[in-house]
């Protein structure tokens, strides 16, 4: 569906994505994780055919969307990052006037709306002003609008980001829905939960590269171990304490406040630890994350 | 009733790329008279009380004061064209500059527009077609008005009305383009207004001959689409004297001003678009 390779874009001296190369297949759900200012939103403007790539190449549904861009999006949805919604519109007339820019007939929009109001859960706002919806409507209204044309693929940016828990489940749960009507999606996030709950598939990106890519779980077993000790001494004792570790679990990351341990088995370790004499303030045995991946892959944490 | 999942057929087979390519604009144009909608009390509050009070205050109060005839006619009926030339320019240039700060800056629309299959100059010629039946709308009940007070024939309708539907067009063609660079709005239009707005419907010849405007001020005339809207106006609904080199340059300006914003609006507005 979607193929990049050498895909870059610099604004002027700057480099936002610099020569990445990623393929998306039919039905997959393709996740690229980073943290703010990676270049995913560059990526995901190029791939919805609105941001003209500075070198490289992107084929998209089988054409170069620099010259076929208008026919490209004809057949995408997209759900932007802020939802872009129109505020003097109701609910279903928002999804009405977006229906009308694919060329779609008022009838078929008609009944389609209804479909899509009991999709995102809608229906008792239809009638109300984008401005009286909450952050997690909003999100489904745009996905909503997005799904107007049936897309070959929808691209999300950042689909839960700012959203309470509870929407951000009922989210997830109506984008499982569409994977399994067959919907490719593409989805940016710097949530590693997200990218775990979501994604078949999964870019690391950092500073316009992709560092890693692969299903969760591979990347997970290959850049960390299956599980991780947290422990903290007090964050000015970290670095003292970090010197006595040395040895214990495959590798240490020392972190501002805590100290973490990889390695097949927590608990073990932190039985070494206790041997040692040291006595933790707290410590918790979890398993590794895409977090730790990332951690490992550029030294720092997704959110600073 | 059928679920989503049930009924799925995908963009592949349901959505024909051509289509919007071709009616874009006009899909455009439909969503910018649903925006009206929720304002037609006002629009149409305006577009009645506005001549109205015109009228009676400038026409029919200052008129009185005017003994004899100004131009061979009456004085409101010297006074018609510029009048509906203004309300045509005003109602059109509504509809392009609030609206676009809108779709760039205060909802983005225009962001999600484009990502469709909607291209920037689609948008813009949709934005225009809606500003120009706004204008229309704004001068046929204008018109009707002038009709009821007498201030013009049946058959002097249709020349207004085109005469007018010109000036909108150039005039809003212009200010589209200069409007796509604001990045918010700080006040910009109200100094349009007065600075823009303001002088040119004083000394576009609207209150009395421009030969009659002191020399110095004459040039104000001639760069603004008023008063050469005005004039075909005057020629056309009462047969004022007009040379006909000077009609052919009064359209060629309008023709001329209106080309221009448009080639000056396409390319910025994809650029926006695409940042």
């Amino acid at each position: 569906m979607i193929v990049a390779s050498k895909l870059t874009k610099t604004y002027g001296e700057f480099v936002a994505v610099d020569g990445i190369d990623f393929e998306v297949k039919r039905g997959e759900s393709f996740g690229i994780l980073g943290p703010n200012g990676a270049g995913k939103s560059t990526t995901m403007k190029m791939i919805a055919a609105t941001s003209q790539r500075t070198s490289g190449e992107l084929v998209i549904l089988g054409k170069d969307p620099d010259k076929k861009g208008p026919e490209i999006r004809a057949h995408l949805g997209v759900v932007p990052q802020q939802d872009l919604v129109d505020r003097e519109l109701k609910v279903w007339e928002n999804l009405y006037v977006y229906g009308r820019y694919f060329g779609l007939k008022r009838g078929f929009i008609l009944k389609k709306i209804e479909e899509l109001l009991d999709f995102a859960q809608l229906q008792e706002k239809r009638n109300s002003k984008t401005d009286e919806l909450s952050g997690g409507m909003k999100r489904r209204l745009t996905i909503a609008r997005g799904l107007i044309n049936e897309p070959e693929i929808l691209l999300l940016d950042e689909p839960t980001t700012g959203l309470d828990p509870q929407a951000r489940h009922i989210l997830w749960d109506r984008l499982f829905r569409l994977k399994e009507v067959g919907v490719t999606l593409v989805i940016t996030t710097h949530y590693m939960d997200e990218a775990e709950q979501l994604c078949d598939r999964l870019v690391v990106m950092d500073k316009g590269k992709i560092m890693a890519e692969g299903s969760p779980a591979e990347l997970i077993k290959k850049y960390s171990s299956k599980e991780v000790l947290e422990v903290r001494f007090g964050s000015a004792n970290n670095e003292q304490v970090a010197k006595d570790l040395a040895g214990i679990g495959e590798r240490l990351e020392i972190l501002p406040d805590r100290i973490l341990v990889y390695s097949a088995n927590g608990e073990k370790e932190l039985e070494k630890i206790v041997k040692k004499g040291l006595k933790p303030v707290t410590s918790l045995v979890r398993r590794s994350s895409l977090e730790d991946v990332f951690l490992r892959l550029t030294g720092r944490s997704l959110v600073e | 009733m059928q679920t989503l999942q049930e009924t799925w057929q995908g963009a592949a087979t349901l959505v024909d790329p051509a289509v919007p390519q071709r009616w874009g604009f006009w899909y455009v144009a439909e969503t910018r008279l649903r925006n009206m909608s929720k304002w037609w009390p006002a629009i149409v509050a305006f577009g009645i009380g506005n001549p109205v009070l015109y009228l009676f205050s400038v026409g029919v109060g200052i008129g009185s004061l005017i003994s004899g005839p100004v131009d061979g006619v009456s004085y409101l009926t010297f006074l018609a064209p510029a009048l509906l030339a203004t309300a045509a320019i005003q109602a059109a240039m509504d509809e392009v500059s609030f609206p676009t700060i809108e779709g760039f800056v205060w909802d983005k629309t225009f962001f999600a527009t484009n990502s469709t299959g909607i291209t920037g100059p689609q948008i813009v010629n949709g934005m225009m077609v809606a500003a120009m039946i706004r204008a229309v709308a704004t001068v046929l009940i204008y018109e009707a008005i002038l009709l009821m007070f007498g201030a013009i024939t049946m058959d002097a309708v249709l020349p207004l009305l085109l005469a007018s539907s010109f000036a909108a067009l150039a005039f809003a063609a212009v200010m589209f383009a200069v409007t796509v660079k604001i990045k918010d709005d700080d006040g910009f239009f109200a100094i349009i207004g007065r600075f823009v707005i303001t002088p040119m419907f004083m000394f576009s010849g609207t209150f009395y001959p421009l030969e009659n405007t002191p020399i110095y001020l004459q040039w104000i005339g001639w760069i603004s689409p008023l008063w050469h809207s005005t004039d075909i106006g005057r020629a056309l609904s009462y047969g004022a004297q007009v040379d006909g080199w000077l009609m052919i340059v009064h359209f060629a300006f309008l023709i001329a001003m209106a080309i221009g914003g448009f080639a000056w609006v396409y390319p910025q507005f994809i650029k926006r678009l695409s940042a």
